[in-house]
């Protein structure tokens, strides 16, 4: 339905909100990425038959229709991220009085949910989340969940992600409608000005500022970008958000647009994200056919049209400079600044760029004013911020909570502490381009200013939680390789410096360091640091660094005694038999592809470690357990 | 030489973007996605259609890691090594799915053009990890074991 003026746009809203509460039960399954690869899409088809097929169920019905008691009205609908990636598939029954959240939902328990908790008011027990004996009925009960403060997220795991009336229903446009029929533009960037939002993609830039130079160009055309590259390997909040709650995004966008009078907006999305390509791409179609883009939308004489661009698997295309030059066709390269984006960005012309979770806030800030954003989080960092709490931890996940909110109480508040009761060891922060906080930072409240006083930086909100199983060495060669593989190789800093600081690091875990090559790596790391072109270069060597700083006693053992601890080091592993386990069967011997090992029947075996290849295969076929790697 | 029909398909692709040069990079990932790699003699045509020279054409799709311009197999393997991965010991997968294979760090594709094994940095569903991607397919929480199952049930699949 055409929605061309305020009255229209408010009576669907109604009509909407009518249909929402109509519904006696909602069956809300989770079909974000990870819960879509346990296979939540099947869960969703199989409630969809099971609906159909029961009788006494509406599922198609009009806001209006009077209720009739023997029918049962149930919708079943498919959400963004609920959280706890981990348990998926996520399945929440949603009933007038309450919510259930139900975890590893399998087909056959469909039947059993829908006859106990839709039809019935029972609670399948075995499916509810389980901590430590105790469970959980719904999802705000729940730790992980109820630690939260949710503005971006806000509508994840409640409303249908592809439902553009679920999102007006849900009081979504609600902020566009407002600024176009009561604010003028200057008055929307003042707003967004006033509640100090930072930008979420790693930079911390404020928005309002950026916003404001855009709109003082004497140059007319103007464009908005949303930079949905989440180059960060280890980190999905901006996914979430993009394939979750797809029009929060947009309408984030649209006030950008309206408050800087751009005419054109393009999402540049991460090649690796089809779902989010799909949902943007389905929102986008909603909203054009019903007006609310395109040319005079809401009747106003606001025109705003949107594109889509996948990326093509380069990090650096994250980069602002470099993402323009993608779209416009080219190889995604940094170039020298200034000029700015917001004085030449996409074709030259003035561009705000802004990060996808900086967009999905800006609706809530227009709705709710500055000064209730600046109430959430610090006086320097307002608001919230997402992370993606992944590695060595008990619930994995997506969460968001105010900024300055401590790593102590995220990692064991809210994410219940480190993966089967190993020890905490360190947190990488930022991804490449952030580095680890440790023990004595637990609490340091996460907020712009205050992390990167350690050597760290917020960043997009990537959290890897690392325990003693983790090498801190292995750790920075491995970032130092993506950075590497990642460099466009523009400037010759980033390009050599980075390739002779992963060499070293090879060199190092591989058993081979020299002790000389801890300097070397720091002052490699300073001038990489200090003379690289753009943001790649310039935080490639800041893993290292802080590694260095926070670990050196891990790279000393891995130079000098030829030590992993967290035997992850393959050269630095010995393997060895016990003699007490070993019973003498001779098996490894046959199975060793190089002859390392030597012994006598039925008495015992020993491993040569000089000519062992760590391969594993005597301690995958021992039948006694009796092989062992030192570290 | 490729017959007509791949060209009929370039031209209606290329009808999705337009002709401009913008939509260099649109058209050459549907034409990736089409055909699973990216023949030379398309992105000569395409270049010429749409009014970029061939020489750039080359430039930028040697640029970006998505292109290919070697034909891959039927299903392509992204194993994912982003962080949330790696922590969790995503090596071993990619090694056992090499070794199952037969393919190493140069070789992606198995002779009978079944598999491609490729690493990427993150498909978004670290919550999961370790993970990989067959085609545009997330399978979760992977193992060596569950890795060398899956290929057995996908040569079972394809016979
Ligand atoms: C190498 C590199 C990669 C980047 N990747 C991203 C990214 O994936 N997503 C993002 O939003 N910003 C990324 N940035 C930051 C952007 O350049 C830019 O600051 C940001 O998108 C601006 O939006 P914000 O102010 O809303 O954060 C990257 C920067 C660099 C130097
Ligand atoms: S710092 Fe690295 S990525 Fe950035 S422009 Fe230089 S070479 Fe390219
Ligand atoms: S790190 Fe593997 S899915 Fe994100």
């Amino acid at each position: 339905m055409m929605m061309d003026s305020k009255e229209k746009i408010l009576a669907v809203r109604e009509e909407e909100i009518q249909k929402l509460n109509a519904s006696d039960c909602r069956i809300l399954v989770c079909s974000g990425t990870g819960c879509i690869a346990t296979g939540s899409h099947k869960i969703y088809e199989k409630f969809m038959e099971l609906v159909q097929d029961t009788p006494g169920i509406e599922i198609e019905f009009a806001p209006h229709d009077s209720h009739d008691e023997k029918e049962e009205k149930v919708s079943v609908k498919k959400t963004g991220c609920q959280g706890v990636c981990e348990l998926g598939p996520l399945v929440r029954i949603q009933k007038k009085d309450k919510v259930i959240q139900y975890t590893k939902v399998q087909i056959e328990d469909c039947q059993e949910i829908l006859e106990r908790s839709v039809l019935e008011d029972e609670v399948v027990e075995r499916l509810l989340y389980k901590k430590k004996g105790k469970a959980y009925l719904g999802p705000d009960d729940i730790p992980f969940i109820a630690k939260q403060t949710r503005i971006a997220l806000k509508n994840c795991g409640k409303f249908d992600a592809e439902s553009m009336g679920e999102y007006l229903a849900s009081g979504g446009f609600g902020a566009i409608i407002k600024a176009l029929y009561e604010m003028t533009p200057e008055e929307v960037v003042d707003a967004v000005d006033k509640s100090g939002i930072r930008g979420r993609g790693g930079g911390g830039f404020p928005a309002g500022r950026k916003w404001k130079q855009v709109a003082r160009q004497p140059e007319k055309i103007r464009y908005v970008v949303c930079n949905g590259d989440e180059g960060d390997p280890g980190a999905f909040m901006d996914g979430s958000v993009m394939e979750g709650d797809p029009f929060r995004l947009i309408e984030g966008m649209m006030l950008a647009a309206y408050a800087v009078s751009a005419q054109n907006g393009y999402i540049y999305v991460r090649a690796e994200y089809p779902m989010s390509v799909a949902r943007l791409k389905h929102a986008i179609a909603c909203m054009e056919e019903a007006g609310l883009l395109g040319d005079h939308i809401l009747g106003t004489d606001f025109s705003f049209q949107l594109h889509i661009n996948r990326g093509a698997g380069a990090f650096v295309c994250g980069e602002g400079s470099a993402l323009t030059a993608s779209i416009e066709g080219n190889r995604g390269m940094p170039r020298v600044k200034p000029p700015r984006t917001v004085e030449k960005g996409l074709w030259e012309k003035p561009t705000v760029l802004n990060n996808v979770e900086t967009f999905a806030n800006i609706p809530e800030i227009i709705l709710n004013g500055p000064d209730w954003y600046r109430g959430i989080g610090t006086e320097s960092s307002p608001g919230t911020k997402t992370f993606s709490l992944t590695g060595a931890i008990e619930n994995t996940g997506l969460i968001e909570v105010p900024m300055g909110t401590t790593l102590r109480e995220i990692i064991f508040d809210i994410g219940g502490g480190v993966k089967e009761g190993g020890t905490f060891k360190a947190v990488q922060i930022g991804g490449p381009s952030g580095g680890c906080l440790t023990e004595k930072h637990l609490d340091v409240p996460l907020d712009f200013d205050s992390v990167k006083k350690y050597g760290a930086i917020v960043g997009s909100g990537g959290l890897v939680v690392m325990d003693e199983h983790t090498c801190m060495v292995e750790v920075a060669r491995f970032f130092m390789s993506f950075t590497q593989r990642e460099s466009c190789g523009k400037c010759v800093p980033c390009r050599e410096g980075t390739k002779r600081m992963l060499e070293i690091l090879e060199k190092i875990v591989a058993g081979e360091g020299e002790i000389e090559d801890i300097d070397r790596l720091k002052e490699l790391g300073e001038m990489v640091k200090s003379m690289a072109l753009c943001g790649l270069g310039k935080s490639a060597p800041l893993p290292v660094l802080s590694t260095l700083r926070e670990f050196m006693d891990e790279y000393v053992e891995h130079i000098q005694d030829k030590k992993c601890r967290a035997k992850v080091c393959q050269s630095l592993r010995r393997f060895m038999i016990n003699p007490e386990f070993c019973k003498g069967c001779g098996k490894c011997a046959k199975n060793c592809p190089v002859g390392a090992i030597t012994g006598v029947r039925k008495e015992f075996y020993h491993i040569d470690t000089s000519i062992c290849i760590k391969c594993n295969a005597c301690k995958d076929n021992c039948a006694f357990d009796a092989i062992y790697i030192e570290a | 030489m490729l017959d007509q029909s791949y060209y009929q398909m370039t031209d209606e692709i290329i009808g999705r973007y337009g002709k401009a040069p913008a939509s260099l990079i649109p058209i050459l990932q549907d034409i990736q996605e089409e055909y699973r790699y990216l023949p030379g003699e398309l992105l000569t045509y395409v270049a010429g259609e749409i009014g970029v020279k061939e020489a750039k054409a080359y430039s930028v799709a040697t640029f970006y890691e998505n292109f290919s311009f070697e034909q891959k197999g039927k299903y392509v393997i992204k194993v994912c090594d982003g962080t949330a991965c790696h922590v969790r010991k995503s090596a071993p997968v990619l090694e056992a799915l090499l070794k199952e294979l037969g393919l190493s760090k140069k070789k992606h594709t198995t002779d009978d053009m079944l598999f491609t094994v490729e690493t990427v940095s993150c498909l978004g569903a670290c919550g999961l990890a370790p993970t990989l991607m067959v085609n545009e397919e997330v399978h979760p929480t992977m193992t060596p074991e569950k890795a060398i199952e899956l290929i057995q049930e996908l040569r079972g699949e394809s016979r």
